[in-house]
């Protein structure tokens, strides 16, 4: 099992490096570059103040040049300086990632705790009004972007209620209540978004196990119905959405980014979207760099809770 | 008295096409102790007579008519509830395929032990202890390792036999198995059924055994019940029915089991025809379409189940 981990772990390298390298090439390639946008603001156009900006940042190197220092600094824990701030961006990602992986978990609850519980529902009485009522509203999850939600749910309750979600993030440790007010709008938002494909996976492989024979078998001893479903049905009919809530955390970072700008929550998104305006490389490669290791640590986690959910892999 | 009797059961499924009467009229008993076997072909009525015993017919399928009599007590009448207390319990069920009866998920003691825990009040504990032993009496080598096994790390014959030590742990008054060896090895097959009817014997069980095999019914059963298109043709005491089945159905199958001391290269006998489609069925006998001897009336009206010595029989030409 140990050796299993680590050699999963091993084989993240290759894949991080190639990413990180699509991130950092690409980044330049987008027209405007950074040295524009600091001239831009600050009145100074000659090519000589251009050229020693140029070089403080070390951006007259080569691309391939600025890459391989650049992994040179993250095999020893330095991420390099934001171009503007000259803040390490290591502070910033220690800064903004707990608040984006706050709203994450909460997404994950929200999402979770609506998919399940409906999920199963929706195939116990399959083809009932409310099995329906559950599959339009999850298509209708499906098909509308959390951004125009989220604008939504911003203005609507305002203009009708002259309320609207607090937008002042506080620390959770500072004030719990305060923090979770402001997080919870966005994270429903996320949540349910993500809840949509969890609630038809769920009703899907529930149906598919209710018609199994064990099923029956069970039924035939005697055990009830709801027993049925929560003993025998429902640890067969997870297995496979365990792994849709695995490759879905890429999705849920994707739309922490929308929403954390909606609902001005200071996490990496919002971090991400100001360094993309800004072309601050160091920032959004930092950022991707801690996403991709993420992403592929959720899934790693997804491939090892099979051991646990599903005992013929346990003992492949 | 018997311990389950059926008294003009009628059984009935929803489907796209409108109601299939899936058994009609069937009526049968069983004494402690004894083995009936249920013959029939696919489509017979014989798994969905069993399910009916037990009230697990789905939501698409309907008793219309008729009583099962557990012990005295009408099943029909039962809430579900009630019935929940009964399956497993008093009756138990094996089913065809070991392979996939067993949860996946879920050790092998678990399973054996939870018809204790759910009906008798056992802790898991005491249950798995009960488990152990069960899976001796079943004759599966080193129990103790077995009980936290999962089905997949077991083969087939020994699911089967895992099967049977859950449908056993109750001490039922009846067992139902439905084809409980088709499934499995032909080496496998001999001791599985004689385990089941040890075991019957020992505890004055009844058993049902459901069957297309007439080689298990010869070997195996007290008295056999012949089915065809829901209904039954013929009850007999299988010494009998070996020696002189009456019905022309059962004459039918009779013939076409292949003998060992017939002429080589002989072609196997088998009956014309195709069994009736249970959505349309005929408005007489319903084996009447295939019947060499049919008469005129045969088509027009159902022949009842009429006693006659020691045997019931279905057919016109038994007045």
């Amino acid at each position: 099992m140990q050796a299993y981990i680590i050699r999963r772990l091993l084989a993240l390298l290759p894949t991080l490096f190639f990413a990180s390298l699509i991130v950092f090439v690409s980044m330049r390639l987008i027209p405007g570059d950074v040295i524009d946008l600091m001239l831009a603001q600050n009145d100074i156009v000659t090519t000589q103040d251009r050229a020693r900006i140029e070089a403080a940042l070390g951006l007259d190197q080569p691309v391939m040049s600025q890459y391989f220092d650049w992994v040179g600094g993250v095999l020893q824990g330095d991420l390099g300086r934001s171009l503007w701030q000259n803040t390490p961006v290591v502070d910033q990602l220690w800064a903004t990632m707990p608040i984006t992986f706050e709203l994450g978990l909460l997404a994950l609850i929200v999402a979770l705790s609506v998919a399940i519980p409906i999920g199963i529902y929706s195939a116990i009485r399959q083809d009932s009004a409310g099995d329906y009522v559950a599959r339009s509203f999850s298509l209708v999850m499906l098909a509308v972007p959390s951004f125009w939600l989220g604008t939504l749910v911003m203005v609507f309750p305002s203009v009708w209620w002259r309320w609207s979600p607090p937008l002042e993030y506080v620390r959770f440790f500072d004030d719990p209540i305060a923090n979770l007010s402001h997080m919870i709008v966005p994270a429903i938002l996320l949540g349910l978004s993500m809840s949509a494909v969890t609630m038809r996976m769920t009703r899907t492989m529930m149906l598919e196990v209710m018609r199994q024979d064990y099923i029956r078998t069970a039924r035939a001893k005697g055990v009830s119905e709801h027993l049925t479903i929560v003993r025998h049905a429902l640890r067969n009919g997870l297995i496979p959405v365990v792994t849709l809530i695995g490759l879905q955390a890429p999705l849920l970072i994707g739309g922490a980014v929308i929403l954390e700008q909606i609902f001005v929550v200071p996490g990496m998104g919002l971090l991400l979207l100001e360094a993309v305006f800004q072309r601050d490389y160091p920032v959004i490669s930092g950022i991707f760099l801690i996403v991709g290791v993420g992403v592929l640590l959720i899934n790693l986690l997804v491939d090892l809770s099979y051991g646990f959910l599903d005992p013929k892999v346990r003992h492949q | 008295m018997s311990v389950l009797d059926i008294n003009g059961l009628t059984v009935s499924f929803r489907t796209e096409t409108g109601r299939v009467y899936a058994v009609n009229d069937t009526s049968l008993h069983v004494d402690p102790g004894e083995t009936l076997a249920v013959v029939g072909e696919s489509g017979s009525g014989k798994s969905v007579t069993a399910l009916a015993i037990l009230r697990l017919l789905g939501e698409a399928g309907r008793i219309d008519q008729g009583s099962i009599h557990l012990e005295g007590e009408d099943l029909t009448a039962l809430s579900e509830l009630e019935m929940t207390r009964i399956r497993g319990n008093r009756i138990s069920m094996i089913f065809q395929e070991p392979m996939t009866s067993l949860n996946p998920v879920i050790q092998v003691g678990r399973q054996v032990a939870e018809p204790l825990v759910l009906h008798q009040g056992l802790t898991w504990a005491q249950g798995l202890e009960r488990a152990h032993d069960l899976l001796a009496k079943v004759a599966i080598p080193d129990p103790g390792a077995r009980i936290r096994e999962n089905p997949h790390q077991l083969s087939g014959g020994m699911r089967q036999r895992a099967m049977i030590a859950m449908a056993l742990a109750c001490s039922p008054r009846l067992i139902i198995a439905d084809e409980p060896t088709t499934a499995l090895d032909v080496t496998v097959q001999a001791q599985i059924l004689a385990l089941l009817k040890d075991l019957t014997v020992e505890t004055g069980a009844a058993l049902i055994l459901i069957t297309h095999d007439l080689g298990v019914v010869a070997r195996y059963a007290d008295r056999v019940t012949v089915m065809y298109g829901g209904r039954i043709m013929e009850t007999a005491k299988a010494t009998n029915l070996y020696r002189d089945p009456r019905h022309p159905y059962t004459r039918g199958l009779m013939n076409s089991i292949p003998s060992l001391d017939g002429p080589v290269g002989a072609a196997l006998s088998t009956i014309e025809g195709q069994p009736p489609d249970l959505a349309h069925p005929p408005p007489g006998c319903p084996f009447a379409p295939r019947c060499s001897q049919r008469q005129e009336q045969c088509e027009k009206q159902v022949p009842p189940l009429r006693r006659d010595g020691e045997r019931d029989i279905a057919c016109v030409r038994h007045d």
